[in-house]
């Protein structure tokens, strides 16, 4: 009787492929690619759509040589503290290298999603005439380009589908980039242009959106004003993502709007509000009850009562980005409205000041205690305790990503004045499920011991100002079996702990240190024992690698797998060892 | 509480940490939560300093609190937008001869012509008429404001929206020194 291993291989190529086509994950790909060898061809042959996680760990050439038919790019550069100015400007992360081997090797390019990388105008350029069937592109904190870049892409690129900018630091060059955009252009499904600092033509857009009738999502920037946005919403009922640009006017235009606001019934997601008057904002209520995610993190000027006014209309919410100045009293209001809550952002409206503006544990502890579906959080907060953390693991046991950020770093429990080990420690035992998180407040070794016996599922930690020796780190190390990402900077760890099981670090994405206690002669060991691993040191004070000595104690350090080897591109400051 | 006695305690407070390790952020947190409790107590004759003045922005660690930079640099923007929108330009307003001073919102005004009709309706005078080359012609007043520089000058040279953004306080000049800004 044949097994039915052996019927398995006889199956044609075609049912496989086709199998292989309800995989939409690249972690189920990469799994079946590794069952056998013609799973791996017939895989690798289907693959359209590549993530990868870091752009030094391989090459572009390697890349298009396994999957060929790749027609969705994603890429990830800098690494994660680059957004906290830990991180040099030109570190690396270039999107060049990437676009030129696309072209050369004639890649049918449809979708490249970019998050902290550098991108130039030439690299979008390259990208709009070269890929005819571009449709969609995606920039995450990117910065190294102009307007003169999306120009060139609303200029060339004839089916485009999504032109996503979040969050980049793009250089103005009032070129009426929106403009360019032929009148030919009727696909847009997606235009978010929320980061950008310049004045678009309003009369452009305006007919942009009138003929592009299957226009979902549309997030202006702040230089667009009320009433042109007013005039684009009846143009465009079938939004069902609105990020608005000035919130400001006259009462007429404001009431003129909350009129027109009725008939865009699908709208489920809003946001930008970057210039608010809170006079303005009843204009929108009509519309809260079907949002179901809702950003307010740009608008400082919007206190708690008009927040509350507005929020106690949103049951349908599941995402929701606040200012602290919503205050507990608010998160309350929050805990008691939003029934369908799944993740929460309050970030700080005041990061240096003393602030008037402030969440504290109270405002979590309701909203655990209210939304009994949230999976990830993003909290920073004047204050905790143990006690809270405790409560919000009992109801909340769910979370996926747990992020907590003190605004002093190593605050202890507000009332027992103890490290907040306990607390953060019932998070990692509650939660069974949890991918990410972020620890702050004054925390000993005895959290990492947590962290290391129960956070089985943990892929990614970020440490900052923790712990007082390298047992410590050695937990985290040896207790977490699926950590990909560990992220520490301004904590007791060094040389012994880094170097106790070397070989960890090929089963991990990347590894950041900073301002630790590792030294140049051990980032050296680490980096001659394991090759295919590229250890960097950035060193940011000049000098030469020749100078240093190996009891230096290593400012910042990051490492990361590789099958490439050293990158070419680095720039003086960062030693490749 | 226990930060009423924590100068006192700090030399036999049992700490985690390799001996001879100052943690920095820990001494300065004493102060921070100071200035948040408005407590008057006689330890504390700091605090209350403290909390009459402008808030002190605590030292500040790179990259802490954990914020991108882009949203760190919108937030500062409209920070700067919102305290004059909403909060309102208040400006301090001197007549001389006057026995005391007004203030009032120049944001409130869309231009020259219509700040002038109120100074002019608050302290019952009457300005003259403004050119360029001999300022206001016509009475012995002359409207003047205090730059970001530290300078006296005359209400109207400069576009409205650069005057509101650059004006301190208003003054009011009467009789013999408004004849010597005429001759400039």
């Amino acid at each position: 009787m044949r097994s039915f291993q052996s019927m398995l291989n006889y199956f044609p190529e075609e049912v496989l492929e086709h199998i292989f086509d309800f995989l939409t994950s690249h972690r189920d790909r990469n799994a079946v690619s590794l069952v056998c060898k013609s799973w791996f061809a017939v895989e690798r042959l289907s693959r359209e759509k590549v993530f990868i996680g870091n752009c030094y760990a391989i090459s572009p050439e390697r890349l298009i040589a396994r999957f060929p038919r790749v027609r969705s790019l994603t890429l990830k550069g800098k690494p994660h503290f680059a957004d906290f100015n830990l991180v040099p400007h030109d570190w690396g992360g270039f999107v060049q290298p990437w676009i030129e081997s696309m072209v050369k090797d004639g890649v049918n390019l449809e979708e490249l999603r970019l998050k902290r990388m550098l991108v130039s105008d030439e690299s979008l350029e390259l990208l709009s005439k070269f890929f005819p069937n571009f449709k969609s592109l995606v920039l995450v904190s990117c910065d190294g380009f102009s307007t003169d870049g999306l120009a060139a892409i609303a200029s060339n690129c004839r089916f485009l589908r999504e032109l996503d900018l979040q969050e980049n630091e793009v250089e103005d060059r009032r070129g009426q980039w929106l403009s360019c955009f032929p009148d030919s252009c009727t696909s847009l499904v997606s235009l978010n242009f929320a980061c950008l600092k310049g004045e678009v033509n309003l009369a452009a857009l305006e007919r942009l959106v009138a003929r592009c009738r299957n226009l979902r999502s549309l997030r202006v920037n702040h230089t667009v004003p009320l009433d042109a946005l007013q005039r684009i919403l009846l143009q465009a009922p079938q939004l069902v993502d609105l990020g608005t640009g000035s919130f400001v006017h006259d009462p007429e235009t404001c009431n003129k709007l909350e009129t027109g606001m009725p008939k865009c019934t699908s709208i489920t997601s809003l946001s930008g509000f970057l210039e608010v008057a809170a006079c303005c904002l009843p204009a929108v209520y009509t519309i809260c009850s079907h949002l179901t995610s809702l950003n307010l993190s740009y608008a400082p000027g919007i206190f708690s009562k008009e927040l509350v006014k507005l929020i106690c209309h949103c049951n349908k919410l599941e995402r929701l980005l606040v200012l602290d100045t919503i205050g507990d009293e608010g998160l309350g209001v929050v805990a008691l409205t939003c029934k369908e809550l799944q993740e929460l952002r309050v970030f700080p409206s005041d990061p240096y000041g003393v602030g008037n503006a402030v969440v504290t544990e109270e405002g979590l502890v309701a909203i655990s205690a209210g939304c009994r579906k949230l999976d990830s959080i993003l909290y920073f907060c004047q204050q905790m305790t143990n006690a809270a953390l405790i409560m919000v693991a009992k109801n909340c046991p769910n979370f996926i990503r747990f992020r907590l950020c003190t605004l002093n770093p190593t605050v202890p429990d507000a009332v027992t004045m103890q490290p907040l080990d306990e607390g953060f420690g019932a998070i990692v035992k509650s939660c069974k499920g949890l991918k990410r998180l972020s620890v702050s407040g004054l925390l000993t070794d005895l959290l990492f011991h947590y962290i290391g016996r129960y956070a089985e599922q943990l892929e990614m930690l970020s440490i900052a100002f923790a712990g007082n020796s390298d047992q410590g780190m050695l937990y985290v190390l040896n207790g977490c079996k699926k950590l990909k990402k560990l992220e520490i900077r301004d904590s007791p760890f060094g040389n012994e702990a880094l170097l106790a099981d070397v070989g960890k670090y090929e089963t991990m994405r990347s590894l950041w240190m900073s301002s630790c206690e590792v030294t140049l002669g051990a980032c050296k060991t680490l980096a001659q024992k394991m090759p295919r691993l590229n250890v960097e040191v950035i060193n940011e004070s000049g000098g030469d690698q020749t100078e240093a000595s190996v009891d230096d104690k290593v400012e910042k350090m990051y490492l990361y797998r590789t099958l490439v080897g050293p990158r070419k591109d680095a720039p003086d400051f960062v030693w490749t060892l | 509480m226990a930060y009423e006695n924590d100068m006192n305690l700090k030399a036999t407070e049992l700490r985690l940490g390799l001996p001879g390790t100052i943690d920095e952020s820990q001494i300065k947190e004493p102060s921070f939560l100071k200035s948040n409790n408005k407590r008057s107590s006689g330890d504390m004759d700091n605090s209350a300093n403290e909390d009459e003045c402008s808030p002190v922005p605590k030292a500040q660690v790179v990259g802490w609190p954990p914020v991108r930079s882009y949203r760190k640099n919108v937030l500062q923007q409209q920070k700067k937008n919102f305290d004059s929108d909403v909060l309102g330009m208040y400006v301090k307003v001197s007549m001389d001869g006057a026995p005391y001073l007004r203030k009032i919102d120049i944001k409130v005004y869309k231009n020259y012509p219509d700040l002038l009709v109120a100074l002019e309706n608050m302290f019952k005078f009457s300005i003259g008429v403004y050119s360029e080359r001999e300022g206001y012609n016509g009475s012995e007043y002359a409207p003047t404001y205090e730059d970001k520089d530290g300078d006296w000058m005359l209400v109207g040279d400069v576009p409205w929206d650069m005057f509101v953004n650059s004006c301190k306080r208003l003054r009011i000049m009467k009789g013999s020194e408004v004849k010597g800004l005429g001759c400039l």
